[in-house]
């Protein structure tokens, strides 16, 4: 029990039930799918960037709660960030969620919330398909990214 | 209907399942420290020591290349081989050995007749009827075929309960369909379709019937002569067999006139460079060294449910689906998904505010098994407007006590997202 209070912690079931930056962006410049064909977790992130600047993120789509707080909790992470510091989130995101456990608690701030999941390899996928469709969109591309 | 119901409640108390528990080694595993609640059993079954056993022997006593060698290990392997065939022919009650032809499983059977049979006789303008709640291998080969000729593939409805349409069957069928191919019962939803009324509707047309037994045959006694269907098509593993391993069954004038699926060796009678000349029935749809081991294997396992007897099976695993849908719909905020009148032992599900994902990890956390997912069904998660479903499916080892435990399980993912 112990494993699944640290997997489904506070922060993680209070963004699941009330995701931030939960609706679509008409402004955004770019819009990427994730999908997750094993789950079928599927979100679409949607990007207004400003130059270097990521000017306002938001995010639609249904999956499992681990999935859905963790695409609420990057967007209300990397608003307002440059590139270059998204970037730098998602690399320490990724390091955390695969088990790296020299992460201070200053660099993960909110995303500390997830430690628990590298305890759980069948959701691994599941925490990181937001940041992945992010990473994706960030690079230009525009299409459907997959965590299988 | 009272009195089938009585009359199965007898046949229940017939299967002693606590002896037969101890048949199976990994029902005695611990996950997570707790005791293994494998509620799996439509994904795969859990293997009897006799099937196990079985194997090891072949592999320590009998091991050998089939209908080679004139040594008297190929003699013994290729006895055991072909005796298993005798033991499918009597499971399925096909009218001769000829009609049994081992494949990799209920996946390989489908696209070894969309691929031999239906280039043969599909053509373009041509239709072939699925219904809405077949399982991805009773879709996409036809899909793929239906590409290549320029046939139509069409869809039979279900209603709110999962049933199908049977008044659509009926209007869709026409001079025009070449082949329907449905499940015997729904991977998904459970749905036990009524195939011999399908067969009948589809025979007085002219078309050609495939019935995807993977549900089918681990749950229904089924008697192909006595259905009349063309094709059957299951694999070993969902019938508490090794995995690699299926049969297809089809009509031998239906298999006679079809060509070869792979080409290599044990399909050939004489090979040229100019000529090659196929071997007989069923071999002609063998290519290769076959899965020798998962051939004894399949047969010791259907030996082992007949042992029990289907209809003591089917009734512990219907009282095993009454007791459970009961239980669950207790749940508040459960909402049972495949609701027909006629089901097999499985029971899909969605928890209001809570992703099947999530069930699954929680479950997990129990030691208990279940599906979470699409289950190789999205047509099917489409139609019932849901993403993913939680799904228990009983076998023929499962309890009363499991359902307990399943529904305690719930009560704890209820709490931790409370």
């Amino acid at each position: 029990m112990s494993d699944l209070r640290e997997l489904y912690q506070q922060v993680i079931l209070d963004h699941n039930r009330n995701p931030r930056n939960f609706h679509e962006l008409p402004a955004a410049t770019r819009k990427v799918e994730g999908y997750n064909p094993l789950c079928g977790d599927h979100y679409t992130i949607y990007l207004d960037l400003d130059g270097e600047t990521i000017r306002d993120v938001a995010f639609v789509g249904s999956g499992c709660a681990i999935s859905k707080a963790s695409a609420s909790v990057m967007s209300s992470m990397v608003k307002g960030k440059s590139r270059d510091e998204a970037d730098a989130l998602f690399e320490r995101f990724h390091r955390l969620v695969t088990g790296d456990s020299s992460l201070s608690a200053d660099e993960l701030g909110k995303l500390a919330a997830f430690s628990g999941v590298s305890e759980f390899p069948a959701r691994v996928k599941c925490a990181s398909l937001a940041w992945h469709t992010l990473h994706t969109a960030l690079a230009g591309a525009e299409n459907v990214v997959s965590t299988e | 209907m009272t009195t089938a119901l009585i009359q199965k409640d007898h046949q229940a108390a017939d299967l002693d399942v606590a002896r037969i528990r101890e048949d199976f080694p990994i029902l005695g595993r611990q996950i997570h420290g707790k005791p293994l609640v494998y509620l799996d059993n439509a994904a795969t079954t859990q293997k009897p020591n006799a099937v196990i056993d079985r194997i090891t022997r072949y592999y320590t006593h009998e091991n050998s290349n089939v209908h080679r060698g004139v040594h008297h290990l190929s003699e013994v392997a290729t006895a055991a081989y072909e005796g298993a065939r005798g033991t499918v022919k009597r499971f399925i009650n096909a009218g001769s050995e000829k009609e049994i032809v081992f494949v990799r499983g209920t996946t390989e059977g489908i696209n070894l007749v969309a691929s031999s049979f239906g280039r043969t006789n599909v053509k373009a303008g041509d239709e072939i009827l699925i219904s809405a709640i077949e399982h991805h291998s009773n879709i996409v080969p036809w899909q793929m075929l239906c590409q290549e000729r320029g046939a139509t593939l069409r869809i039979i409805p279900v209603n709110d309960a999962g049933e199908l349409l049977m008044d659509q069957v009926r209007a869709m069928l026409n001079e025009r369909t070449r082949l329907l191919a449905v499940g015997h019962a729904s991977n998904a939803l459970g749905t036990i379709n009524p195939i011999r009324e399908i067969i009948e509707l589809a025979h007085a047309n002219g078309t050609t019937v495939l019935i995807d037994g993977a549900q089918g045959v681990p749950h229904l006694e089924v008697d192909v002569q006595d259905l009349d269907c063309d094709f059957y098509a299951f694999s070993s593993h969902k019938v508490y067999g090794p995995t690699g391993i299926g049969v297809l069954y089809g009509k031998e004038a239906l298999l006679e006139a079809m060509p070869p699926y792979q080409g290599g060796g044990d399909m050939i009678l004489s090979v040229s460079f100019d000529k090659t000349t196929y071997n007989a029935l069923p071999y002609k749809f063998e290519a290769g060294t076959p899965d020798i081991a998962g051939v004894v294997g399949l047969a010791a396992a259907l030996d082992y449910v007949s042992a029990l007897g289907l209809p003591s099976i089917a009734a512990h695993e219907h009282d095993l689906l009454l007791y459970a849908t009961e239980q669950l719909e207790e749940i508040d905020g459960l909402r049972i998904i495949g609701t027909a009148r006629h089901k097999a032992s499985v029971i899909s599900f969605v928890l209001e505010g809570v992703h099947p994902h999530d069930i699954g990890t929680i479950l997990d956390q129990e030691g208990i098994a279940v599906r979470t997912g699409h289950h190789c069904a999205q047509p099917v998660m489409m139609r019932f407007n849901v993403p993913a479903t939680g799904r228990a499916s009983f076998g023929l080892y499962n309890t009363r006590d499991e359902v307990d435990a399943l529904v305690r399980g719930l009560e704890r993912v209820i709490e931790v997202f409370r």
